[in-house]
């Protein structure tokens, strides 16, 4: 829109939208057009900072803001109309909400007369997404807009980050209006602490030095406080190992010797036995999920616990906090760098010279690895190879199940936000509309989508989207034609009674005749010979969309693995083979 | 498990019922009571919920609550250092021969009768909830026809007010350069 408008001049409601949403910094928005937001559109035309990205389904819009959002830090926003395209948006809403994603939506809704008639195409979307949203607006004044969008982007990007629902009634949309971008916001119950407290973090110091057995486990809140750098001076200044989640792959660098991996369910043997057998756990904006913890009655029986979360709720919600620390992660890891440096001043180092040892001879005996099946493709070693080849600056996004954890095990992450994919939700069928997002806010870059063959038929339809958009993602299909990790659980739990989740995706879709009929270059690879010349084709190709279809063993499965519910202390690396602890193991002892 | 009172200011806003009560639902506390109204500031309106948890969950519901964007103050009375009531109507059987008697126990209670027919007598009566219980119990063989209570509103003792607040505003963060 025009700069040139006078103050004070009068606007339409939705020419008042598309300027907020402007002002509020937004460059991208991913919807959908229809009825109720439709006078939204009209000036969005003629926008020339907002680039409105048409998309095939309102989920894509939402996964794709998402994906936006976490590969570059600012807040993502999506469009659609009211009724079945805002409820359309309520899984990556939901989504986002688990995973702390920065996100604004923006959605049309009936004429505020209409409102509670069930108008055509009417649903009470504010009402519905009230528990999936950090927080939303019913907006039907149109002199109400600027400032609500205003608030919702402040709202969605600080503290802890979130989505942001604003739902705006048609005839506010259509009326006279004046615009006027709020140089302040009223709200009094909105004040995230940032700053942690210094007596807090000087207890932190104070447990650090003097405890033998330390962990940093480290969690999706670093990457969404930017904290990488001050998070690698901390673990180098005082040399304790890391751990990284599942939303934290890549915020600390995989290739560092303090790093023991990934902790949790699918975790690495000494990422877990770390945790389980430590004294002290420096939670660094991570929420001890149960997916971590497994049995939490059981979780690291003897670890005292600092706990810093910008969620305050977050702190003791789970796991008692013996030291709880309310603020943002960059400054909490600061503050506690510099707190821990004057305890080494007064002289008080702490000796964790035998647990990193023990922890590191655990490491080497028991490292990542798979079994590679004669005859047929490992989907890990497709994984490891793209890993490789594509190497540590691209962006990876997956979906959910087996291969998400295959690609957060086997590739190999050294940069924060370079690992995108759905952890509290669970959502299949993120990774394309994720990656699509993701390459819009970072067109320089390459982005893989890692994706199974049934996440992949969830929302491929954006491919589409990527084709005629001029968004090249690049989709790797690791196509086991099953529900791979619910089979997985049908093999370990169910007597091998594979009930429904066989997909046969080697013959129904032709992944390859699909991705030719969306306008990408499709490729298919079934055995281990051509993994590299494929995945050196699909890199040779950056003017359009490109899906490999790999073609792998369907019996290949994740671990190690904790059983749901089990303690963390009962894992596993196959089925029935635990690892062998010996006597002294982890004890830290100086000896 | 045990009764805690909680003063929650929140911004007199359209939906902010829905959304504590949605809270409570969804992260499985139970709501004893909950009154809702205008404060002496146009803008706020307060709750007083009563929740029956152990200390551990009652910290979680203040955090998640704290939370809710136009939550602006949550405050736990203590029923030493503070003041709760609740307002019962109750329509009681009173004919001739028995409305002396009802009326009678309104009076040792303090009830106020707020209206009377040939058979029945309505009266109202305000206290705490064991009061009100006692009432009830004492008055029950006469026949109660209908009743209603509202929930527990109270304030602490003393001259300090919970509703001393801040409002300052919070400066719009200016957006990342437009390229």
């Amino acid at each position: 829109m025009s700069d040139k408008l006078a103050p004070g001049a009068t606007v339409t409601g939705a020419q008042s939208l598309i300027r907020a949403l402007e002002a509020a910094g937004a460059e991208h928005v991913f919807g959908i057009p229809g009825g109720a937001i439709l006078p939204a559109y009209d000036p969005l035309f003629d926008s020339v900072r907002l680039r409105h990205i048409l998309v095939r389904h309102e989920q894509g819009a939402g996964h794709a803001a998402e994906g936006y959002a976490a590969a570059t830090g600012r807040v993502g926003v999506c469009m659609a109309t009211s009724g079945p395209g805002a409820t359309n948006l309520v899984t990556p809403l939901a989504d986002a909400h688990m995973d702390s994603v920065p996100m604004v939506a923006i959605t049309g809704q009936v004429a505020s007369g209409s409102i509670g008639t069930d108008a055509f195409q009417e649903a009470d979307i504010r009402g519905i997404t009230m528990p999936v949203t950090k927080h939303n607006f019913l907006v039907t004044d149109p002199a109400d807009i600027p400032r609500t969008v205003a608030e919702a982007f402040h709202i969605a990007g600080t503290g802890r980050p979130g989505p942001v629902l604003v739902d705006v009634a048609k005839d506010a949309l259509q009326a006279r209006t004046t615009f006027s971008w709020p140089t302040e916001l009223h709200l009094p119950g909105y004040r995230p602490v940032v700053r942690p407290h210094a007596k807090q973090v000087r207890e932190a110091a104070r447990l650090i030095v003097e405890s033998r057995k330390p962990v940093l486990y480290v969690g999706g809140g670093v990457v969404r406080a930017a904290a990488a750098a001050e998070l690698r001076k901390l673990a180098e200044l005082t040399g304790i190992p890391v751990v990284t989640t599942l939303m934290a792959r890549g915020a600390f660098p995989d290739s560092h010797p303090q790093h023991l991996g990934m902790p949790g369910m699918h975790g690495t043997v000494s990422a877990v036995g770390a945790l389980q057998r430590s004294d002290l756990i420096l939670s660094l904006g991570a929420r001890f999920d149960d997916r971590v913890t497994g049995q939490l009655s059981s979780f690291a029986p003897h670890a005292k616990v600092v706990h810093a979360d910008i969620d305050p709720a977050e702190i003791g919600k789970n796991r008692f906090a013996d030291v709880p620390i309310v603020g943002d992660c960059r400054e909490v890891i600061a503050d506690l760098v510099v707190a821990v440096e004057a305890e080494h001043r007064a002289g008080r180092t702490g000796d964790y010279e035998g647990w990193v040892r023990d922890l590191a001879a655990v490491k080497k005996r028991y490292p990542l690895g798979y079994e590679t099946p004669v005859g047929s493709l490992a989907p890990q070693y497709v994984i490891e190879r793209l890993g490789r080849i594509a190497g540590p600056d691209a962006v990876y996004v997956a979906g959910v199940g087996q291969h998400q954890m295959w690609a957060a095990q086997f590739v190999s992450y050294e940069k924060p936000r370079t690992w995108l994919n759905s952890g509290g939700l669970g959502t299949m069928g993120y990774a394309v509309p994720a990656a699509m997002g993701a390459k819009v806010g970072r067109p320089d870059t390459t982005v893989w989508a890692i994706d199974g063959d049934g996440c992949f038929q969830m929302t491929n339809q954006e491919l589409a989207t990527c084709a005629l958009e001029g968004i090249p993602i690049k989709v790797a299909v690791i196509n086991n034609e099953s529900l791979g990790m619910v089979r997985q659980w049908q093999t370990l739990f169910y007597n091998q009674r594979y009930s429904n989740t066989d997909l046969q995706s080697k013959r129904i879709p032709d992944f390859v005749k699909l991705a030719d009929a969306y306008g990408c270059v499709g490729l298919a690879c079934d055995s281990p010979e051509d993994v590299d010349s494929t995945i050196d084709k699909a890199m040779e190709i950056n003017d359009v969309p490109v899906v490999v279809d790999f073609r792998v063993h369907r019996d290949a499965m994740v671990w190690p693995m904790v059983a749901a519910g089990t303690s963390n202390d009962d894992i596993k690396l196959a089925r029935d083979m635990a690892p062998v602890w010996e006597d002294d193991d982890l004890e830290g002892g100086a000896a | 498990m045990s009764k805690h009172t909680l003063s929650v200011l929140v911004e007199n806003k359209p939906g902010v019922l829905a959304r504590v009560a949605g809270l409570f639902s969804r992260r499985g506390f139970n709501i004893d009571s909950l009154a809702v109204g205008p404060t002496e500031h146009d803008e706020v309106s307060r709750m007083t919920i009563v929740v029956d948890v152990a200390e551990s969950p009652l910290e979680q519901v203040t955090k998640q609550l704290n939370k809710l964007v136009e939550v602006i103050k949550i405050v736990e009375l203590d029923s030493a250092q503070s003041v709760a009531r609740e307002l019962l109507l109750v329509k009681i059987r009173a004919d001739a021969a028995t409305r002396g008697q009802v009326l009678e126990l309104v009076q040792v209670f303090r009830g106020k009768v707020v209206d009377i027919a040939a058979d029945a007598v309505t009266v109202q009566l305000v206290g705490n909830a064991d009061k009100l219980a006692d009432f009830l119990r004492i008055i029950e063989p006469y026949g109660v026809r209908e009743l209603v209570q509202s929930g527990v509103v109270a304030i602490g003792r003393g001259a300090r007010s919970i509703t001393d607040r801040s409002l300052r505003p919070v400066p719009v963060p200016a957006p990342p350069a437009a390229v």
